[in-house]
């Protein structure tokens, strides 16, 4: 079953990790990604910060369903996802997955299952808030779901 | 005038998200199920009409997703009274 929180406050990686492998001897491998509010040094209109806005009431069932899935395609041994709402300035993390198997190759490849579905199945919503005060939604992108598709594919 | 009968069926619930919500201005509507509305893509036609927010919401309607009872559906899903529906852009979390 796997660990799963839609919160405003930051979270602890390295605690997170802790909190999953705490009393276990049968996990070989933890895969782990981050994302964070990136901020383009090299654009001209810089980010200032995020808002992430959610449908609370399917959120947290759509990404148990989407951990169920990674569970189930390489028997995870444990999972963590948690993903933060609200105004999130640049450098601040967004979202934390975590994955544990018994080898490297399945926690990796669950990591990134769980993160490329996560950003095309979960009712999630950014909006851009740039240096001159200018907001804009974000748009999805064709790249996030070629990265989700490739899972469908493959059947597993 | 509606009867008796008609007044005892729940309305459906509608929410709006991101861009959507500014559009039309409004995050809820409760609405009874409208007359000749069977599917989302009918209940989309409707509500196109309530107002040029509306309207400007549902304009592209390739960029609008649909959710009943918290899962995604098709334009083709056939709504009943009661249910909860929602439209949002296309997803961006993550």
């Amino acid at each position: 079953m796997a660990h799963i929180k839609v919160q405003t406050e930051d979270f602890d990686t390295g605690a997170e990790i802790a909190a999953l492998m705490s009393g276990r001897t049968d996990i070989g491998g933890i895969g782990c990604f981050v994302g964070a509010v990136r901020d383009d040094h090299t654009a001209n209109n810089r980010i200032v910060a995020l808002t992430l806005e959610h449908y609370p009431d399917m959120t947290e069932r759509a990404i148990e369903r989407i951990a169920a899935e990674a569970e189930r395609r390489w028997s995870l041994l444990g999972c963590t996802v948690i993903h933060r709402v609200g105004r999130l300035q640049a450098g601040a993390n967004i979202v934390l997955v975590i994955a544990a198997a018994s080898h490297r190759q399945a926690a990796l490849d669950a990591t990134s299952f769980l993160i490329d579905w996560l950003k095309t199945k979960a009712p999630f919503w950014k909006r851009e808030e740039f240096a001159d005060g200018c907001r804009t939604w974000v748009a999805a992108r064709d790249t996030d779901d070629a990265a989700a598709s490739r899972w469908e594919d493959t059947g597993r | 005038m509606s009867t008796y009968i008609e007044r005892m069926k729940p309305p459906l619930t509608i929410l709006y998200f991101a861009w959507l919500r500014e559009r039309t201005g409004a995050a809820e509507e409760t609405l009874p199920l409208p007359d000749g509305v069977e599917t989302v893509a009918d209940l989309i036609g409707f509500l196109a009409a309530r107002s040029p927010g509306h309207a400007s919401a549902f304009q592209n309607r390739r960029t609008v997703r649909c959710a009943v009872n918290q899962e995604f559906a098709d334009p083709m899903v056939i709504l009943r009274p009661g249910d909860e529906v929602a439209f949002f852009p296309p997803v961006t979390g993550g």
